[in-house]
Formats: structure tokens, sequence, C-alpha cells
């Protein structure tokens, strides 16, 4: 096993007089950037240019070294709570910001956080990146942890096909030195397992009378087909931690074999899922005797002090994010793909609240419309949808009509759809199902109206 | 497998649809074509039965419109051996008028061979005069393409493989923006009797509900000699909606960037 966080960097030690002018070039360059209003891209570009192993450089300076969080859904949430779980662990914690899933984006939020020796004041580095960047990463940072999540029908314009998003995800599993942590109801991910070179692999799972809540890819238009028998095989392997129970305000879980339940302030069985991710990768941070080594009174922690670290963990960015609104509560989900709709409709009473869709088709929402086809709308028919907005709010409609779920107003224009959608029934929850660009325009809108806590996306 | 569904007053206005292998060769929301032709044989007052076939399964008794969708490469080796032990009965059936729309992956199949970048030949089942072969580039984006028979189709492709037209094999539409079937001319899919083969998925039948009907009334006629829809307010209230918002969103897709 590679206990020497050094070698995750393959440019150590030769660019002295480049580690010392990088920061103040990047620092320059993002003052400048920021005048301009230029993107957030703009400075990781020019460093990258001058200066192609910062990145490396500065983070294999970290003592506890880099994880990296990758899949199709769940990737920012698992990222925040592993994070912040190591944070309320007393660790210092680098992470790249919500929707920066990019090599670039790293290099880009590292700028300002390095000093002007090149040296970056942070334990651990915690990555939330895209499969198709993870690739280039991993061939420039070796990471020392590795969260996968799932491979789900996401942007097929981008990657083509799931079994190839899996092969972009088995170059992650291939570098990764020191614990991989996958998940063990994905049978694409489990497979995973053969492609590592890991020291440990572990695994998080569902109880079996969790998993209905989440229909695979495999497992959406069949009832029982050679992939889903597949994949009984690897829900037999033994998982570090099972998510057992979702309640309103708490979840169960089993960690080791002993039962726990713990407050959470996340909601909705998916984003729990997630949190049993995160659970497993920070007991392999915990045990690892790297950290014995350095942090010596992290490996004391009690799988109730990491519960409880983890249960004051608030929802990310869009990920049920709650904003209120002159008294009325305004729930924003973000919905990027066919699982991620379903798994965000299955994680809600739509009764007990306003349902308003809004369906952007830019680059990064994805352009094809096909994936609202692959969603099944109908637990909204008993309370209809009152709003339909974005560009494609027509064939979001559409798609709602041959569902026979009731559409009470289509409006494109997101900022008119979202004030008439407030002023509707006041005082009852409002739920916004969003794309990703969608999503910021209403964020923005709702922020002239109210206190909208920014986010730096 | 069979779902079966008892409607009182509809004896002799059943129409068997079959989704040919929804396990494997159902991507991109492919099912969205199946929804939208049973409603609306539903809202033209016929009974629709829907056959999930996939391999293996006993074939359907009657058969009157076939949907056969796109799949990922390993899709497309599972169902090649029993897409062949039904070739005679399908090519059979499409020489007798059954309507049926095939999209990407079994459009490629309904061809006469796909042949693979590393040069290894699938055959087909050769219901149209083409040929498939796979490219490096693939071939994405929204697609609006002109039709003599549906007028103004409008979509979205995504395929690497590049399909070439032969012999009597009639393109279904001229590319006006996209790619279509190939790199090399205009054409976008195939018609041979009332067989239709297209690169649109997406799903191509909610905004293109004429093409649906055109499936519905081939059906029908085929079997009960003419398309007689019995529409009740209700259903007529509903079919105007979905082409009020089919209108509309094929105004938007058209004016989308590629
Ligand atoms: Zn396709």
């Amino acid at each position: 096993m590679s206990t020497d966080p050094a070698e995750t960097t393959s440019a150590a030690g030769s660019h002295s007089v480049r580690s010392l002018i990088t920061p103040a070039l990047g620092k320059a360059v993002r003052a400048v950037a920021r005048l301009h209003g230029g993107g957030s891209a703009l400075p990781g570009r020019i460093v990258e240019g001058f200066d192609p192993h910062f990145m490396a450089r500065t983070l294999g300076q970290l003592p506890l070294g880099v994880m990296m969080v990758s899949g199709t859904n769940g990737k920012t949430t698992t990222t925040r709570m592993i994070a912040k779980t190591l944070e309320n662990l007393g660790l210092k914690v680098f992470t790249n910001p919500t929707g920066s899933n990019f090599t670039r984006g790293v290099v880009s939020s590292l700028i300002p956080l390095v000093d002007t020796h090149g040296h970056l004041d942070a334990d651990i580095a915690v990555l939330e990146l895209d499969e198709a960047y993870a690739v280039h990463f991993v061939r420039e940072v070796k990471p020392r942890y590795a969260v996968l999540l799932n491979v789900m029908r996401d942007q097929l314009d981008r990657f083509g096909e799931i079994d190839t998003t899996a092969g972009l995800l088995a170059h992650v599993a291939a570098a990764t030195t020191g614990t991989l942590v996958l998940n063990r109801e994905d049978r694409r991910i489990a497979a995973l397992a053969e492609k590592s070179r890991a020291h440990t692999i572990q695994y998080f799972g569902l109880e079996a009378n969790l998993r209905s809540s989440f229909p695979s890819d495999d497992d959406l238009h069949s009832q029982k087909t050679d992939s889903a028998a597949h994949s009984e095989g690897y829900r037999n392997l033994p998982a570090d931690v099972t998510l057992s129970g979702v309640h309103d305000h708490s979840a169960d879980f089993i960690v080791g074999r002993q039962n726990y339940s713990t407050e959470v302030k996340v909601s909705g069985v998916y984003n729990l899922f997630n949190a049993a991710a995160a659970l497993s990768v920070v007991r392999a941070v915990i045990n690892d005797p790297l950290t014995q080594s350095t942090h010596p009174q992290l490996t004391a922690t009690t799988t109730e002090e990491l519960l409880k670290a983890l249960s004051t963990v608030t929802p990310a960015f869009g990920r049920g994010e709650n904003i209120d609104v002159n008294g009325t509560d305004v729930e924003l989900v973000l919905v990027k793909n066919p699982a991620g709709f379903r798994l965000a409709l299955a994680s809600f009473d739509a009764r007990t609240a306003d349902t308003m869709i809004a369906i952007n088709d830019e680059y990064a929402d994805g352009r094809d419309m096909s994936w609202l086809w692959d969603v099944d709308f109908s637990s909204l028919r008993a309370s209809g949808v009152a709003q339909v907005s974005g560009v494609r709010s027509w064939d979001m409609a559409l798609r709602l009509g041959y569902d026979d779920v009731a559409v009470g107003s289509v409006e494109p224009d997101l900022a008119a759809a979202l004030d008439a959608f407030v002023r509707l029934n006041p005082g009852v929850h409002k739920r916004i199902y969003c794309t990703y660009t969608a999503m910021l325009g209403i964020r923005k809108h709702l922020a002239e109206l109210t206190q909208v806590k920014d986010v730096g996306v | 497998m069979t779902q079966q569904t008892a409607h009182e007053g509809r004896e002799g206005r059943r129409i068997d649809v079959v989704s040919l292998y929804p396990n494997d060769m159902n991507i991109y929301g492919d099912s969205g074509n199946v929804l939208t032709l049973t409603k609306r044989i539903e809202c033209y007052g016929y009974e629709p039965v829907l056959h999930s076939y996939n391999q293996g399964d006993p074939w359907p008794d009657n058969v009157d419109i076939i949907l056969g969708g796109g799949g990922q490469d390993s899709g497309q080796k599972k169902i090649q051996d029993d897409l062949h032990a039904r070739a005679d009965t399908l090519r059979d059936l499409a020489d007798r008028g059954t309507p049926m729309l095939v999209v990407c992956g079994l459009y490629q199949l309904f061809g006469k061979y796909f042949e693979t970048l590393d040069g290894y030949r699938i055959p087909g089942i050769g219901i149209f005069d083409a040929i498939t072969v796979g490219r490096k580039q693939r071939l994405i984006g929204n697609i609006v393409e002109d039709s003599s028979d549906f007028g103004a189709i409008i979509g979205y492709e995504n395929h690497s493989g590049q399909t070439f037209l032969r012999g009597g094999t009639q393109p279904l539409a001229e590319v006006s923006r996209g790619e279509g079937n190939n790199l090399d001319d205009s054409t976008e899919g195939a018609r041979m009797n009332n067989v239709i083969g297209t690169y649109l998925h997406g799903s191509l039948l909610p905004k293109n509900p004429d093409i649906a009907d055109f499936l519905i009334h081939r059906a029908t006629e085929l079997r009960y000699g003419a398309f007689e829809p019995v529409v009740t307010k209700e259903q007529g209230s509903e079919l105007a909606m979905l082409d009020r918002f089919s209108n509309s969103a094929r105004k938007v897709a058209r004016a989308r960037p590629r």
C-alpha cells in the first residue's frame, strides 16, 4: 500500500520556480477576470497552460491525499456530505464548489486558496468530478479514496452509452490507491471491483425493503431480465454501510453489523442512500493507517460521533433546498436525467405541495428531450402539476398529457411562471422540479423576491 | 406477456400492438412511442392490447402494429438470434401491409446488414433494401425533415451507424436541418409498404402524431376494412389538448440549436 501522499504528484519538486510564480499569476488573472466579469474557468485555463502540473503538485501536498466522488447522480450531495462530515470531525477540507465538477474548475478554485509559496492549507481534498473529467483527473492525480455512485442514463449525447460511462469510471477504479467505495446495488459499479488495484474495496448498500424505491435503468422497462438477475449476485456482497430505514427527519443505517438511527437534515430516500456512501468513505479515512500517523485524534471517532457529524449536514444547492418567499416555502429539486427524476418523484409526497416543473434544453441540461419519456409521472396524477415552465415547457406538458396528469398552466418564461406559481394558494408548500439552467434562472428570479443564499455558482 | 384491458361495447375494435424487444431495445424514450400509440388508439374508440415481445417469448396470435426501438450495442447483440428466428414472420407481415415503426437500432437491423467499425457484418432481416456502416463520428442533435406523407417531421437523432438506401426502398423524408441517414445524402429513414424506419427518437410519435395516426389508420383498415373512430366528447377534447401541446412543442423544437 502506498502511504506516501507525495506519490500522488508526478511533478513534485521539479517546478520550484513555477510553484512561486503560478499562485501569483493565477491570482492576477483572477482579479482581471473579475473586473471583466469573466467566467470562473478563465484563471484555471491560463494556469493550466502556464503550469500544467499545478493541480497535481498542489493536491500532492495534502497529508490525507485526495478523495474523488463520481457517478451519474448524487455527486454534489455526496461530496457535500463527506466534506461537511469531515469538517465536523475537525479536518480542514478542500472541496470544489457545486457545478465546477471538471478539472479546470478544480484548478480555478485552488488558485485563490494557495498562498504565495503554493501551499494549500488543508488536510484532504474531496472532489466531485464528472465521469469524463474524472478520467483526465486520475491521469494527473491518483486519488487515495474514491466513491463511485452509479451509472445511469445521463446526457447520452456526450457519453453515448451507459456501458461507455462505466468504462470511464473503470479508470478511476484502476487509479485509486487506498480505499475504493462502490455502490453494491448498481451492477455496473459493483463490477468495477475487478478493475481496481486499491488496497481496500468496500461497498455501501440498501436493505432489500428499500430497493423498490430505486429503479435502475435496467429495471425500468423489464419484469425480470438477465441484467436484473445478474445484479442479484452483487447484492449478496457484504456492505460496510447499509441504509436500512427512512423516516421523516431520521434514517437508519447498519454500520459494520450494528444498527444505528440518526437525525438527518437531508430528505428523500435517494439523498439518504448517498449518506450511506459518505459514511462508508469517512469510515475509510478514520481507519486509514495514514490517519493514525497524521491525525491520531480522528482514529478514536466512534460511530455515534460519526453519525452526529453527518446529522447536521444541510442539502446541497438544489437538492431539496428550501427558500422562504413571503411566508411560502419554495423547495427546489434539481432533475438531470430519468433516473434522478424518478427518484425525486418517489422521494416526495406530491399531495402535500403544489408542483411546478421547469425544463430547459441548454447544453448543460442536455438538448435531447427523450429522457422525459423515460420518467413515469403517474405519481403526480392525483395532485396535477400547477405550473409548467422553461424553454421546453410544451414538451413537458405533452409528456404529462400522455400520462394523464392535469396541467394547470404552461408559461415558458421562468420569471412569469414563478410569479404566478408562488402566488397560488398562499402558505401551501411549493415544490419545483427543474433542470440545471432552469434552476439557475429560478434562483436568480427568487433572489429578486427574497433573500437567497449565494452558493457561488 | 400480454396486458389485457376489458372494455365493454368494444367487441371487434381490438388493436394488437407489439412492442419488439422492450427489455433490450428501448433507450432514448422509445417507450414514449408505445404510450402515444396506445393512448391514441384508445381515444379513437378502439381497444389497444399491448404485447411486449422479448426474445424467447411466444409470438402473439394477432399482430396489427409493430413498434421497435434502439438499443446499446450489447442489447443489439442479445436480440440478434431471436430476430432472425422471427424474420420470416416479420417479412410476411410487412408484405401484407402491417404498419410498423422501427427506430434507430431496429431500423438498422431491418436493413440488409450492419457493418461495424472493425469490419464485422451483422446480418439484418432485409425488409429495407438498406445497408448500415458504423462510423466513428456520432450524428447527434435536433433534426427537422420534410416528408410528402407527413409534412414536417421533428425530432432528435443520435447514432453512429450511417445508413444507405438502395433499390426500391424510399426514404421517409428529406432532411432540412440535421444529418439523417448518413453524411453523404440528405435522406432520413426508410419506407417499405407501411413499414417506417427512422433515426428519430426522442420520442418520435408524441411530437409527430400524424405518424401515429397513420399507423392506426393502416392497422384498422387492414383488420376491419376501414378506420371508423368512435370518439367521446371527453376523448375528443383530450386529443385536441394533446395536439395543441404537440403543435407548440414542435414550434419550439424547430427553433432550438442543434
Ligand atoms: Zn436512437
